[in-house]
């Protein structure tokens, strides 16, 4: 809507739009992960990836990590909302350019095609510590663990090599040192 | 060893605990358990509605006239999903409710059983928080946080989703733990820093303004009183949205009215042109602000409240102060005394010429319409109920839309918890069960539904609950035939084109409440309408009163779309001048 005249529209104004990663820590209880989408969902909030598992056992505490993207205002009505939810504990928020955090995702490849090109192919993910997790005379499955851009931009590099199939986790993050987030 | 109960039992021992005296609902197939045991619980009342959406209200207008959480028992599938608007309408307006619904049993969620619905998964985005319990063990422990859920930080919804064979099997009861914390969610997260920083604000300020809302409702009665202590301290003036109406006196010469939409002419040019608002327990709502880019461009912005995501959500605020509206008030109200023991007389001269300001804009008579000896003016009736009636303590709820604005701007509140209507979700039909739900927690005092002859056709069958229970509740309904805001906006944003905002073949009403056994008047004409106010108010019996009203009536002033506060329509005579352009028709 270019010069909006209503009184009930958002802004016009073009702020930029960053990407953020959001860690949850939440109990791991029946819906949890329902109610966190659904609030991004219901809120117009975008999710570009999501991962989730149990952390602790004893205290039943699940991690969910959501990359997501917005103007500095939505970013935080994300975080302030996030912590109004019952079964959550703390939010997380950072910058995806934050030199104090790692950003890790995993992806695994199939690769079809003869040896040549399987052999190419895990050459190509050198950089990106590749295990080879399964082998046949025509096929290869190989893991990495990169940042999610190197995984797009793996993604359609082995392309030329006979890449059939991509599987990837999402990312999960980190603090660098010795603090946790509290 | 300690007795067992059943889960039904324990539904009901866990409502004695947390002092419920009264629940709204209705049974069925999933919650016949829970019915089964009602007899044995003698302190709690059950009030049988027509319909789940009238608990749900009634429930509401139980909550917001005493304060206490109001409490819905209703069955699976069907029942529950009628009580989502309530509980919607809840969310939205911030009051605390505790919905009890039964389920399936266990073996069979999931199973697309009669009568089953993903009641947790439907009721998620419209509660606080909700749980299904599936162990009998921790039945009293979720209902116990569900009362606290509901009343503590940002009041709200909760829902507590119980399958059929849980009510059966027995266990152990757990009374409420003591001082439970909402995993270390606390509420008041200011310090004397920010408080300083205010009262640095209210004395450098020459056009400050009050903009307070439900929240200081929310907070207590207590709240209202320090309220009405800082502002007669201050000598600021005043201004409430919708919700806040009632916690600082509507006739005080402070009071500029409410603002917003349909807003007086001086709250809201006083909010456009201040230079201090401070926003004590108000959210910013769309209504309310206008034009949000030309949102009172030159002031400064204090947000108080207990929300922290309600901070910087439409409008960025200069100073935030996150926590409950009584706390903070009472710390702003200690700080003044010690520091600026003076306030007033200090401020007086710096506020005078702003004083001079809203005077001009108050002369305007922003609420003023054109009477008629003919037909009874929708203003004028509620001009005459306000005055037959402000001395009798009265509690108004309303329905949505014209007669909702006018209730707001010619009826005056002098206390809080006295005015119950639907904002934030605009529920036509609320005002009639709400006015259920106030006359059961407060049997002695007069209860009006300020009502539009549309909106009660919706819940009208909540009349028949009011009959059951002697509730002698007035519904006052203007009655111009017409959906009349959506007429209102057809005439002034949609050339006039009327589309399905009449309605023809309404039942006649006098009849109606005859039908269902309660007292129906009717007035025609402006001379006979204050002796059939009087006659409605002498009759302890429900009654329907069918007003008739000039049917083509608007409702003004209002901040037309596209337009920030000080741009506003005042009536009729004002409307040649600023017509709404083709833009902003398109975008309300």
């Amino acid at each position: 809507m270019p010069n909006s005249k209503s009184a009930y529209s958002f802004s016009n104004k073009k702020e930029k739009f960053d990407t953020h990663i959001i860690v949850v820590w939440v109990d791991n209880e029946a819906g949890v992960l329902a109610r966190v989408v659904g609030l991004f969902s219901g809120r117009g909030y975008n999710i570009e990836s999501l991962a989730v598992a149990q952390v602790d056992e004893k205290l039943k505490i699940s991690r969910i990590t959501i990359v997501t993207t917005g103007t500095p205002q939505v970013v935080n009505q994300i975080k302030l909302q996030l912590r109004k939810l019952v079964p959550v504990h703390k939010v997380a928020d950072f910058k995806r350019e934050d030199k104090a955090v790692i950003f890790k995702e995993m992806a695994l490849f199939k690769i079809v095609g003869p040896n040549n090109k399987l052999e190419g192919a895990l050459k190509a993910c050198k950089k990106y510590n590749p295990v080879l997790l399964d082998k046949t005379k025509k096929s290869n499955v190989i893991q990495i663990t990169a940042l999610r851009r190197e995984i797009d931009k793996m993604s359609k590099d082995l392309k030329k090599f006979g890449l059939v199939s991509v599987s990837r986790t999402g990312a999960v993050a980190m603090t660098r040192g010795a603090d946790i987030f509290k | 060893m300690s007795k067992l109960y059943s889960g039904a039992e324990i539904v009901f021992k866990c409502m004695e605990d947390q002092n419920v005296d009264h629940i709204f609902g209705y049974p069925g197939g999933a919650v016949l358990p829970i019915y089964d045991e009602l007899q044995n619980f003698k302190s709690i009342k059950h009030v049988l509605v027509r319909h789940e959406q009238g608990a749900g209200h009634a429930a509401e207008g139980y909550a917001r006239s005493s304060g206490k959480p109001g409490v819905i028992l209703v069955t699976s599938g069907p029942g529950a999903t009628n009580v989502v608007t309530a509980l919607t309408d809840a969310y939205m307006d911030s009051i605390p409710l505790v919905c009890i619904s039964g389920q399936v049993p266990t073996h069979l969620i999931g199973t697309d059983a009669f009568q089953e619905c993903d009641t947790t998964g439907i009721t998620r985005p419209c509660t606080k928080h909700n749980w299904l319990v599936k162990d009998i063990n921790d039945l009293a422990e979720t209902i116990h946080k569900a009362f606290e859920v509901a009343t503590t930080g940002r009041p709200g919804p909760v829902l507590v989703d119980i399958p059929k064979d849980i009510q059966f099997q027995k266990t152990k009861y757990k009374k409420p733990k003591k001082e439970n914390k909402l995993n270390g969610k606390s509420h008041n997260h200011f310090n004397q820093n920010s408080i300083d920083q205010l009262i640095d604000l209210m004395s450098k300020s020459s056009k400050p303004i009050f903009y307070t809302g439900g929240g200081v409702i929310n907070s207590g009665p207590k709240a209202s009183e320090l309220l009405r202590e800082l502002v007669y301290a201050t000598g600021f003036p005043i201004t409430s949205t919708l919700q806040g109406l009632g916690s600082f006196p509507g006739d005080d010469n402070q009071f500029l009215g409410m603002l917003g939409m349909h807003g007086t002419y001086e709250a809201n040019n006083a909010m456009h042109d201040c230079d201090l608002m401070i926003n004590i327990g108000a959210r910013f709502d769309d209504r309310i602000t206008g034009k949000i880019d030309e949102f009172s461009p030159k002031s400064k912005k204090v947000h108080i409240d207990i929300d922290p995501s309600s901070i910087n959500k439409n409008v960025k605020v200069d100073l935030a102060i996150v926590g409950d509206v009584k706390t903070v008030l009472s710390s702003t109200l200690k700080s003044l005394k010690q520091k600026k023991s003076k306030f007033l007389k200090s401020n007086k001269q710096k506020t005078s010429k702003w004083w001079e300001k809203i005077q001009k804009w108050r002369s305007v008579r922003s609420l003023d319409y054109i009477g008629s000896e003919e037909t009874i003016k929708p203003q004028y009736a509620i001009e005459r109920l306000y005055e037959l009636t402000k001395d009798k303590d009265s509690y108004i709820t309303t329905e949505v839309g014209q007669h909702q604005m006018w209730a707001a701007q010619h009826y005056k509140f002098n206390k809080p918890n006295r005015w119950m209507t639907s904002g934030g979700l605009g529920t036509m039909g609320y005002g009639l069960p709400a006015a259920v739900g106030v006359q059961v927690a407060h049997p002695k005092k007069l209860v009006i539904d300020i009502a539009g002859e549309a909106s009660v056709l919706m819940t009208i069958q909540e009349m028949s609950t009011a009959v059951q229970y002697n509730l002698p509740i007035k519904i006052f309904i203007l009655n111009n035939q017409y959906m009349g805001m959506v007429r209102q906006w057809q005439e002034l944003l949609h050339d006039k084109n009327y589309s399905e905002s009449y309605t023809a073949a309404l039942p006649d009403f006098v009849k109606l409440a005859e039908a269902y056994n309660c007292v129906g008047i009717r007035a025609k004409t402006p001379e006979e309408l204050d002796d059939k106010i009087i006659e409605m108010l002498n009759t302890d019996r429900p009654v329907i009163f069918d007003c008739m009203v000039d049917k083509v009536e608007n409702c003004f002033p209002m901040i037309p779309s596209g337009k920030p506060h000080n741009q506003m329509i005042l009536g009729p005579k004002d409307q040649e001048s600023k017509k709404i352009t083709g833009k902003g028709k398109s975008l309300v």
